[in-house]
């Protein structure tokens, strides 16, 4: 068992308990919180500083205004769109809507909502069914994000996103989640969902791993991922560390979509990112993270940053 | 660095702290550190029995014991129905006394007190103490007369002072053939009590100071029994004691002295055909008991055993939630085992002291189950929160009282302990791992459900174990360690049990 340890430790593998307290606990202000557990928030910071996300069609607030009516003028005659709780936590209660047949909705299935379908799941995002805690919460409805194709071939039903580790400001690993057959089409890790480990200096895939256990290929797909390369990887960079700006959050995952045609954009800021990144990469954080916190010019750009963070923790 | 350092600091006080407090304990105020150490204690009654005159106040009064040599006496109660008992102290003896402005008819007091055994006692009494009362010669009649005289005549032949005087009197007293004068004197069938008395008398003649001793000897069941009288004689310099069946003896061990000097032992007014009998019974107490109702220790004043019974029991159980918390942050913190609910396992923890562990386990599986399949049901009917929440507490003590019900009818009288269950706890769990369910699927609802019921067993058997028991509840002061420990855990940054198995990859490849 020490000999575990020790492995795990010579390699950096950071765990729960010294995320929490050495990076957690250290770098996130508890008071900052509510920026990233409230999306609304985020959006609102988001795109007050120019940070390409989603773009925000309207929310519902009160029980009152959730009628056809309301919906109606927040929708307009857009077909697709996607209804969120503000404060959901790991995809819970997200409504998408891809097609729209005059009043009829429908999902990516193909499985059809009628207006009081989508009233009645507004209505449990009010109650709070989805939020942290259960507490009242508010409903986003969002422009429906339009997915490059390129991960067609990585994913099975669901849409894959990229988790950005931003620590202080810097990008230090990232990964692709691709949804799965045993994911159920979500694209969280420890369901089933394939994470695949990028490198840093240019987005190509390292690892992929399917239950903490390595793999070549998709499950469902078989399509192997040494091909996998993400594209808009320049943008992608300063996108992700610019968060840093705009939450002061020291250690921060960063949620991804590319869009076919705006390219990437923040889905969605963590305060706590999980570990599985590591595995992906197979890689532990620790040297990294202690590369960063050893630095002594703390005042960096965004551009001086990710120069930094290319040439420190890129394989190539 | 520096909050690490403060924590150090504060952990090594805390631990400090409390294992001082607990050795002071365990080592001044002998504390047993283990639940085994038991102590033998006799539990002597002495009940007055009388029948009152009735229209008159009735006041009764008992000559009680001082404090004597090698025994402590403990827990003394002089309550008695109807009456008011109250305690006090004349010319240094002892009294309780109880007082009722009117009673008739057959009436019964009581007068308890325990004694254990202790040898670093002493009582306050002076062997050397010089008689205070000058002895008066009794008065002999008739052939008695003559009977004691010559008697006297004998004994003094036989001996140089009043104690050797005192032993061949007691000799001659008890001998197999005896003279025809302690015939007479004792009469045919001599009684312990007629012995004494002429004992007593002829020293008296011979002026001889000397006193009676009325005490107990401590022996298992002894009930109805009268107090039994030893004689001391002062030979000048201090006080001899005699047995009048067997002569000079040692203070015998296990002889609890009531009453020196021969003021009677009780009094009654108000009543009549009144009688004192004593019982002895041993039995064995913890010997924390004892250590707690002995000393005198300031601590001792500002602590859990000065509460009633009832509240102590009360915080037994709430002195053990700091244990359940200990292992619900080992489980989760070192070994990284999931739970639903932080604190639920200790709650069901607590509610599993009550049911028994497999009562327990086998209810709680079922209101879960049951519940689960009914909150499936109430969520297609989409409520909002507080109303499904409220529906399946609702739900929940339906599903108990059924439970409950049916196990009765059944004769499983044991599953009627369901009550004990956090039934707003139970419901949240059933919330929870609904949620759980539809969101994560079945896999997760089971591992967090077994983490949750493993953490629970694991926190039940630490919170039933008798030394845990016992130690949590006279050391609560240990309870500053478990805080560091806790606070120690805090700060740990090491792996968690469970990681080292999800890290397994990046050990395997080489």
């Amino acid at each position: 068992m020490f000999k575990i340890v020790r492995k795990l430790s010579a390699k950096g593998i950071i765990g729960m308990n010294q995320r929490n307290i050495g990076y957690i606990g250290k770098y996130n202000s508890r008071k900052l919180y509510p920026l990233v557990d409230d999306k609304l928030k985020t959006k609102i910071i988001a795109e007050d500083a120019g940070i390409t996300v989603p773009k925000l069609l309207g929310t519902i607030v009160y029980q009152f205004q959730n009628n056809e009516r309301y919906l109606k003028k927040i929708i307009g005659n857009l077909s697709g769109f996607v209804i969120k709780p503000s404060k959901g936590s790991g995809g819970k209660g997200i409504l998408v809507i891809t097609r729209r047949e005059g009043d009829i909705f429908f999902r990516p299935s193909g499985q059809p909502a009628s207006f009081q379908d989508v009233i009645r799941h507004v209505s449990n995002t009010l109650s709070g069914l989805y939020s942290l805690g259960g507490k009242p919460d508010v409903a986003m409805v969002e422009a429906l994000v339009e997915f490059d194709p390129v991960f067609d071939r990585y994913s099975f039903e669901g849409v894959p996103d990229i988790r950005m580790i931003v620590f202080k400001g810097y990008p230090v690993m990232g990964m692709l989640r691709c949804s799965t057959r045993a994911s159920d089409g979500k694209a969280n890790l420890h369901q089933g969902a394939v994470g695949v480990g990028l490198d840093i200096g240019t987005g190509t895939a390292l690892n992929a791993v399917q239950f903490d256990k390595p793999i070549e290929s998709h499950p469902d797909t078989k399509h192997n991922f040494k091909e996998l390369a993400v594209p808009h990887w320049k943008t992608l960079l300063p996108l992700s560390a610019s968060c840093y700006e705009i939450t002061n959050l020291g250690y921060l995952g960063v949620d991804i979509v590319l869009d076919k045609k705006i390219g990437p954009m923040i889905l969605e800021l963590n305060a706590r990112p999980g570990l599985a990144i590591q595995i992906a990469n197979n890689c532990g954080l620790l040297p990294r993270l202690k590369k960063i916190e050893g630095m002594s010019n703390t005042k960096l750009s965004v551009e001086q940053r990710i120069e930094y963070a290319i040439r420190e923790f890129s394989a190539g | 660095m520096s909050s690490k350092f403060q924590i150090g600091i504060f952990v090594v006080l805390l631990v400090a702290l409390g294992l001082g407090l607990t050795i002071y304990k365990a080592a001044y105020l002998g504390f047993p550190l283990t639940p085994g150490e038991k102590q033998k204690i006799w539990a002597v009654e002495a009940t007055i029995d009388f029948v009152a005159d009735g229209d008159k106040p009735v006041k009764v009064s008992l000559s009680l014991p001082d404090i004597q040599d090698n025994y402590a006496m403990i827990d003394e109660s002089s309550a008695s129905p109807d009456y008011g008992a109250s305690m006090a102290i004349i010319d240094g003896t002892r009294y309780a006394e109880w007082a009722r402005r009117e009673a008739s008819g057959p009436q019964k007091l009581y007068y308890k007190l325990k004694f254990y055994y202790d040898s670093k006692i002493e009582s306050d009494y002076n062997i050397y103490e010089k008689p205070t009362e000058k002895i008066k010669p009794y008065e002999f009649k008739g052939s008695k007369k003559l009977a004691a005289e010559s008697l006297i005549k004998i004994v003094k032949e036989r001996s140089a002072d009043d104690v050797s005087f005192t032993s061949s009197l007691i000799s001659l007293f008890n001998s197999d053939d005896p003279f025809q004068n302690v015939k007479m004197l004792l009469g045919e069938r001599a009684s312990f009590q007629t012995k004494i008395e002429m004992v007593t008398r002829i020293l008296s003649l011979e002026e001889i100071p000397f006193q009676i001793i009325k005490g107990l000897y401590l022996k298992d069941g002894k009930r109805k029994q009268n107090l039994t009288s030893l004689l001391e004689v002062y030979d000048g310099k201090k006080w001899i004691l005699f047995d009048v069946t067997t002569g000079r003896i040692d203070m015998p061990d296990n002889f609890v002295i009531w009453q020196r000097g021969g003021d009677s032992l009780f009094e009654v007014r108000g009543g009549h055909s009144s009688k004192i009998k004593f019982s002895v019974v041993e039995n064995y107490v913890p010997a924390k008991q004892i250590a707690v109702l002995d000393r005198d220790a300031t601590l001792l004043n500002f602590s859990l055993y000065i509460l009633p019974s009832s509240e102590q029991n009360a915080f037994k159980s709430l002195l053990l939630i700091p244990i359940g918390a200990l292992v619900v942050v080992f489980m989760r913190i070192l070994v990284g085992l999931k739970t639903s609910g932080t604190f639920m396992p200790i709650l069901i923890a607590v509610a599993f002291t009550q049911t028994k562990l497999l009562t327990g386990l086998i209810m709680f599986i079922v209101v879960v189950a049951i519940g689960l399949v009914i909150r499936s049901y109430l969520s297609r009917l989409n409520l909002l929160l507080v109303a499904r929440i409220s529906a399946v507490i609702i739900v929940v003590i339906g599903i108990m009282s059924t439970i409950t019900i049916l196990s009765y009818k059944l004769g499983l009288y044991n599953i009627l302990s369901i009550t004990f269950f956090p039934m707003i706890i139970l419901s949240w769990t059933i919330e929870r791992m609904s949620i759980l369910w539809e969101e994560e699927g079945a896999k997760e609802v089971l591992l967090q459900g077994s983490g949750s019921l493993i953490v629970a067993v694991i926190a039940y058997l630490a919170m039933t174990n008798d030394l845990i028991q016992h130690i949590t509840f006279n050391f609560p002061e240990l309870y500053f360690v478990v805080l560091a420990i806790i606070i120690a855990l805090g700060k740990y940054t090491g792996y968690r049990l469970f990681e080292l198995r999800r890290f397994k990859s990046f050990t395997e490849e080489d």
